[in-house]
């Protein structure tokens, strides 16, 4: 995990294919991907049911290694990394928000905010001082001692994005966060994660919801595999212009 | 690295606390297996100490010698002149004392009462550490004329005479016979064969041969040994000397019986122990199959707790952590039963002893051994559910419903 200054991007996929099951049963999720994403950015990664999204959205997260091809994140071939070695990449580098919240439900929201500083080795006192800064970020310290059952579906996703926060992640992956939440709490955690994004976390988002897409800065359209068209939309500063089907 | 132990410790606890009734039942095994090996190891060291106990009440360093039945015949008595002839011929020997007995009715102040009267001498007495605790032991003119005293077992002391006066000098009758009461013995219990050694009287072996047995037969005699002698040596010189004065032929077997009574305590200590290692296996068998039984529940909370686990190693742990969690849940799972297991052992091995007369060794050896045996019991048997929980996959295990 050593910072290699030459690399121009903070990830890159390379020719990315990967294949599940062997023989005739083998079928193939992504079948070549290239893609680069920069840091601070805001990616919404779109697409129909198995157009690959959440396998590259796997890939990304260092919970699975290509078939074939190279993933390289802040410099790293992750593919040729051992899955412990992925491990602490992960507790490094990245903070994951998935659709089902994917809480502990016997314990308490801070506990939940906690959890990744555990694995850190930290002391008592510093994990309950960075989970407390976490659900502040998300509006929910009132509720830090109420387990998930006693939050709505909001507020466990806003418990969820603390726990993805507290390590101070480079990068935030949501797995259609949205999924399981009305419109308007949609758009509050949407929001959230657009102010997380103008602070500076690199957001890789994937969902299948145009509206939520919209607050990205960069949209993937995937389809059968592979990587169909890149907008990249001109926001409030107007840095970007759209472009079209092709690699950036 | 504390502060991941600390909190797996914590976690383990409050996973146990969840399922309390599950714990417990699953637990149970080791807990009976742990009281079962605890309790049977703890009462068969107080079997054994009780018969050596009743062994030692025989005296040390001596060998009871007695005839026995043959296919050429019935038992053939010993005389005085054997007797001196081992005290004389046999080096190490200190003493040799022999005894007759019959059985005899006891009669004073009205009372009548079954008993046996055993002929001997003082020197009979010391060598199987008779104790006289109130009166006196035999003079030599008592022994050497065959006098009319006896000495009271304390069984015949309660029987016939009335509680709180001395009996010393007092008159009474053993069948037609009339002595005086010199002594009164030692409490001395059950003995090995099952006999009651404090219903007894005691009067000098010549006039038990006289007035009772009409004969001068010496029925067994007591073979006290130097203990700086080995005991196997003096035993090989007795029984040859024994052979020869009854003109046994080679080939002939023993017409008589040298008990040992060191080897009969190794003997029955040995036999103790064998049965004790045996119960006590059989209850291990207990804690291998309680064992069992907390793998089958610690592979039913993996599959339970699949998406936490995926959770947990999405956000970054490693393998070997996910597998300490869930080995930290199963070794305090067995430690706990163990603990539980020793408590119910104290009670039970306690209760027990009183209830069959043994006295109550507590032994700290078996129950740390125990308590350390059912946290290997945790790990062996935690292992491979916390490796099968350590090898999920992260994708999966977040799917997982």
């Amino acid at each position: 995990m050593t910072d290699n200054g030459a690399a121009r991007h903070l990830i890159e996929l390379e020719g990315v294919t990967k294949t599940f099951g062997t023989g005739p049963a083998a079928f193939q999720a992504l079948k070549g991907v290239d893609l680069t994403i920069d840091k601070g950015d805001f990616v919404a990664i779109m697409g129909p049911s198995g157009s690959g999204k959440s396998t590259t959205m796997n890939i990304l997260g260092c919970l699975d290694v290509p078939t074939s091809g190279k993933f390289r994140f802040r410099g790293t071939e992750v593919q040729s990394l051992t899955r412990d070695q992925r491990s602490l990449l992960r507790r490094r580098y990245l903070g994951f928000v998935f659709q089902g919240f994917n809480l502990l439900s016997r314990t308490t929201a801070l506990e939940n905010v906690e959890l990744p500083l555990l694995y850190r080795g930290e002391s008592k006192a510093a994990r309950r001082k960075a989970g407390l800064k976490a659900l502040d970020l998300v509006g929910l310290v009132p509720w830090a001692d109420h387990t998930p059952a006693e939050l709505s579906g909001g507020q466990q996703q806003r418990v969820a994005i603390a726990r993805a926060l507290v390590t101070e992640p480079d990068v935030l992956l949501a797995d259609e966060p949205t999924g399981n939440l009305d419109t308007e709490r949609s758009i509050e955690i949407m929001e959230l994660l657009t102010d997380l994004n103008r602070a500076g976390i690199t957001i890789l988002l994937v969902t299948h919801e145009a509206e939520m897409a919209q607050f990205a800065r960069t949209i993937v359209h995937f389809r059968d595999g592979i990587v169909e068209r890149i907008d990249r939309k001109v926001d409030a500063r107007g840095r970007h212009a759209v472009d079209h089907g092709g690699s950036a | 690295m504390f502060g991941i132990f600390g909190a797996t410790l914590l976690l383990s606890l409050r996973e146990i606390r969840r399922h309390l009734l599950r714990s417990f039942l699953t637990t149970l095994g080791i807990i009976i297996g742990v009281a079962a090996v605890i309790t049977m190891v703890t009462l068969g060291n107080g079997v054994t100490a009780s018969i050596r106990d009743e062994i030692s009440s025989l005296g040390s360093n001596i060998f009871i010698v007695f005839p026995v039945r043959t296919e050429r015949g019935n038992p053939r008595p010993f005389d005085q002149s054997d007797i001196e002839a081992v005290a004389s011929q046999i080096a190490g020997v200190e003493l040799a004392a022999g005894s007759a007995s019959s059985s005899a009715i006891a009669f004073h102040n009205g009372q009548n009462w079954t008993t046996s009267v055993n002929g001997v001498e003082n020197d009979f007495l010391r060598a199987q550490t008779i104790d006289v605790v109130q009166g006196r032991m035999f003079t030599a003119a008592e022994e050497s004329s065959g006098q009319n005293v006896c000495i009271l077992g304390p069984k015949v002391l309660e029987a016939i005479f009335v509680p709180g006066t001395s009996p010393l000098g007092e008159e009474m009758r053993l069948n037609s016979v009339s002595c005086t009461v010199i002594g009164v013995l030692d409490e001395r219990g059950q003995g090995g064969g099952g006999q009651d050694q404090d219903n007894v009287v005691m009067m000098p072996l010549k006039t038990v041969q006289r007035r009772f047995v009409g004969n001068t037969d010496i029925q067994s005699f007591v073979v006290k040994y130097d203990s700086d002698y080995a005991s196997s040596g003096i035993q090989d010189s007795l029984v040859s000397l024994l052979r020869e004065r009854r003109l046994l032929q080679d080939g002939q077997d023993n017409d008589f019986n040298v008990i040992d009574t060191a080897q009969v305590n190794d003997a029955l200590g040995a036999a103790t122990g064998a049965l004790t290692a045996m119960v006590a296996a059989i209850a291990a068998i207990s804690l291998l199959v309680g064992g069992i039984g907390i793998m089958n529940i610690m592979l039913v909370s993996v599959t339970e707790r699949t998406r936490e686990i995926g959770i947990r190693l999405a956000i970054g742990a490693l393998a070997r952590e996910v597998q300490l969690q869930f080995l930290t849940e199963a070794v305090v799972l067995c430690c706990l039963g163990g603990m539980i297991g020793i408590a119910l052992a104290f009670g039970l091995s306690y209760g027990l002893s009183a209830a069959v007369d043994v006295p109550f060794l507590f032994n700290p050896a078996i129950n740390v051994m125990s308590f350390l045996f059912s946290a290997v019991m945790g790990i062996v048997f935690g292992y491979y559910p916390a490796r099968r929980a350590a090898q999920l996959d992260p994708i999966e295990a977040l799917r997982h419903e």
